[in-house]
């Protein structure tokens, strides 16, 4: 359908004053919300923020692919209102996350439960809990399956591996998954709730470590935000630099991630090569500045490190032959009939149910969506230069592997292409002040997917709230559908086919 | 198979020569800091100011970093305009104490072995159950590139493992969230006595990026009595093996 002709639109990096986001009664606001889900559009972000005195706004950023922009909403919110989660299952996070830090409910909402177990910010707690002492993390009534033969098996927060904390909870008939609830909040660090009144000297290093597989992503997002509200157009060179980063970044992942994969289905000799490769992007990155995880390299205004030419010249000639060991070791993987097999129809997620839950990145691309910030909002370096958007459509944990086989061929080509012709100019800028009372957004495609960040300034230009919303937030529900029907025993297979987030879910 | 075969002998063998050689760090890696304070001028403060974290401060006139705090970002080097602190390539950085943590113009006194009996008990041999509580990945990924080939972990006699009951001690990451910390202690309490603590990165040894956060401790500083303390943000899987290995008395 088309949209009503008071929607305005915005596109990736953009800020427009506040004033200026259209502001709809609740009815109409959801009204316009279904026409636009409906419509192709989806949610990147939606959350609230406190008005003046007791109020409360309710912004919902929608993003329409195949136009390139988002669209702003903007409505008001009492202590409750009605949920539209049963008609628009990818908000379903969202609602409990503002019910869970502004203590308004959402009435209707079908899985009603805290989100982080944070103390509620303001306002009621929605949940009636114990308000001395703190919510005590995955206190919450999780679904059981009653019945012969059904039992229950709980796993976390501490986990077998070396890895982040959250608390999985099976149903099973014999091996059978029925359903998995996953219950996260462990690693909550009050990120968002530090940023208001900011940024502050320390901002920069805490988006830094939203993700910290994801430095490079979160920091691009951030600094895109402050030159947005700035009207700050970074040079082309250090939006090169910055992808280039961002490049090697999901290369390391990828790379990583096939190797784990091996590993998990036991075949050993690419889960060790590739643990090996891994470390090599790492330390390319470290080639550029100075951290395997990209720290210091995005700043406000551009890039804390230039690339001068012999620089890029060595790490050209290393990046072929570090390629040439990637082939080798995934190729390997690919060609053993018993390792396809063991990831072939393994942790399906339908199309329809990526659709309905919002996927973003590379679980969405796996089911056959075309999601990817590079292509239908591109930014930066990426603007003209990128048009190979890889899907695989049978939403597998092979789709999800496959997905990254091809992603690091293309990331491969892409990376060469801008190591060889790096634009001239300066990587960094000043930085003018932030503009008042306005709304700026950015979206990166991290490794994981699309990464969300919006910030609100108040009259004095600093953030009055800012937004945060990592790919893990939509994707953690894809693996729990993934789990559906599956051997309890594949659930490592699945869960690293995902590798999600604990830290960016839980910020 | 003979696909495998071929394919493992063009990727060769790749593994450290450490600690028998030293290893390559990129030149803009910063490691350990070094400190001038004699060339500090009177009332000059522009890398205090540059640290959101308080890492710097001055000591009766004398400038101190501490290494706890640091995330070596290295801004404070780039605001000094004497160059009187400037970022090596060192990165041998881990400690005992918590005091040693700071620099200052004398020695840096790196991590001593552990006492005999403990030694004895661990010097072969050691379990480690890791635990993030809050960290960000990054400290856990270069814990997880210490199983890889390079560095080759076990061949030290070192190897994390699943269960706190059959560890030695636990590794920390991460600040310490609220919502972590009796999983921690759960943790911690499940590993049989004598045991050993390890608080790897700024964030476990004193908030890092998060200090002083509500929602989060400063490390676990305060909340368990720690062995040995590896700096860095993350640390370089270098930095943490060679704690580790002087901890062991193999260094």
């Amino acid at each position: 359908m088309t949209s009503p002709p008071s929607l305005l639109s915005l596109k990736n990096g953009g800020s427009l004053p506040l004033a200026r986001v259209p502001e709809l009664d609740y009815d109409g606001f959801a009204a316009t919300l279904r026409a636009e889900v409906e419509g192709g559009g989806r949610v990147a972000a939606y959350f609230a923020a406190p008005d003046q005195g007791e109020g409360l706004a309710l912004y919902a950023l929608l993003a329409r692919d195949w136009k390139e922009d988002l669209v702003p909403l903007r409505t008001r919110l009492g202590s409750r209102f009605a949920s539209l989660t049963p008609a628009c299952p990818q908000l379903h996070l969202f609602e409990r996350e503002i019910a869970e830090q502004f203590g308004v409910l959402p009435e209707g909402h079908p899985w009603f439960k805290p989100l982080r177990f944070h103390p509620v910010r303001r306002g009621r707690d929605p949940w009636e809990r114990n308000q001395q002492g703190l919510p005590v993390c995955g206190d919450m009534p999780y679904y059981r399956v009653e019945g012969e033969e059904v039992h229950e098996v709980a796993v976390g927060p501490v986990h077998a591996g070396v890895i982040e904390p959250g608390h999985f909870r099976f149903q099973c008939h014999g091996e059978r998954v029925m359903h998995l609830e996953i219950s996260l909040g462990y690693q909550h660090r009050g990120i968002e709730e530090q940023l208001s009144g900011g940024p502050h000297p320390a901002t920069l290093y805490r988006m830094e470590t939203v993700a910290g597989d994801t430095s490079i992503g979160h920091a691009s997002a951030y600094c895109m935000v402050l030159e947005a509200l700035a009207d700050l157009q970074i040079s082309p060179r250090a939006a090169a630099l910055r992808a280039i980063a961002l490049e090697l970044e999901r290369l390391a992942n990828h790379v990583g991630d096939i190797g784990a994969l091996a590993g998990d289905v036991g075949f050993l000799p690419t889960a060790s090569f590739c643990g090996r490769i891994r470390g090599d992007y790492l330390n390319l990155s470290a080639e550029l500045c100075g951290s395997r995880f990209g720290r210091g390299q995005v700043r406000p205004g551009g890039c804390g490190f230039d690339l001068d030419e012999a620089r890029a010249a060595a790490i050209l000639e290393r990046l072929k032959a570090i390629e040439r060991d990637t082939r080798g070791a995934t190729e390997l993987f690919f060609d053993t009939p018993s390792a396809l097999a063991r990831m072939e129809g393994t942790g399906t997620v339908s199309v329809a149910d990526a659709e309905a839950l919002g996927l973003v990145g590379m679980a969405a691309r796996a089911c056959g969506l075309a999601r990817d910030v590079r292509l239908h909002h591109p930014h930066g370096a990426y603007a003209g230069s990128f048009d190979d958007c890889i899907i695989e459509e049978s939403g597998d944990v092979f789709a999800r592997a496959s997905i990254r086989r091809r992603e690091i061929h293309s990331s491969l080509a892409w990376l060469k292409q801008a190591l060889a012709s790096l634009p001239a100019g300066q990587a960094r800028r000043e930085v003018p002040p932030a503009a008042p009372q306005s709304l700026a957004v950015a979206l990166v495609e991290g490794w994981r997917g699309e990464l969300v960040h919006v910030g609100l300034t108040d009259a004095s230009g600093r953030f009055s709230r800012y937004k945060i919303v990592d790919p893990s937030f939509h994707n953690w529900s894809g693996l729990a559908m993934a789990l559906r029907n599956e051997q309890i025993s594949d659930f490592p297979l699945c869960n690293k086919s995902f590798n999600l987030s604990y830290c960016g879910f839980d910020l | 198979m003979l696909t495998i075969i071929r394919e493992r002998l063009r990727q060769g063998h790749r593994t450290s020569r450490y600690p028998k050689e030293e290893p390559t760090l990129p030149e803009r890696f910063r490691g350990r800091p070094i400190l001038k304070p004699e060339r500090c001028p009177e009332g000059c403060e522009q890398c205090l100011e540059r640290c959101p974290f308080g890492a710097l401060e001055k000591v009766a006139g004398e400038l101190r970093l501490d290494l706890g705090r640091c995330l070596f970002c290295a801004e404070c080097a780039a605001a000094c305009p004497h160059e009187a602190l400037r970022f090596s390539r060192d990165h041998r950085l881990a400690c005992r104490r918590r005091e040693d943590l700071e620099i200052g113009k004398g020695e840096y006194l790196l991590a001593g072995a552990l006492e005999a009996r403990m030694k004895k008990l661990f010097g072969r041999s050691l379990k480690l159950r890791q635990v993030s509580a809050g960290g960000c990945n990054a400290c856990e990924a270069d814990l997880n590139v210490l199983g890889t080939l390079v560095f080759d972990l076990g061949r030290f006699g070192i190897q994390f493992v699943a269960s706190p009951r059959h560890a030695d001690g636990i590794l920390v990451t991460g600040p310490v969230t609220e919502n972590m910390k009796s999983a921690l202690l759960d943790t911690y309490a499940a590993v049989p006595e004598p045991k050993l603590v390890i608080a790897s990165g700024a964030c476990a040894i004193g908030g890092g990026p998060f200090r002083d956060s509500p929602e989060a401790n400063n490390g676990i500083g305060d909340l368990l009595p720690v062995d040995l303390y590896i700096p860095g943000c993350p640390p370089h899987p270098y930095t943490a093996l060679d704690g580790l290995l002087r901890l062991l008395g193999r260094l």
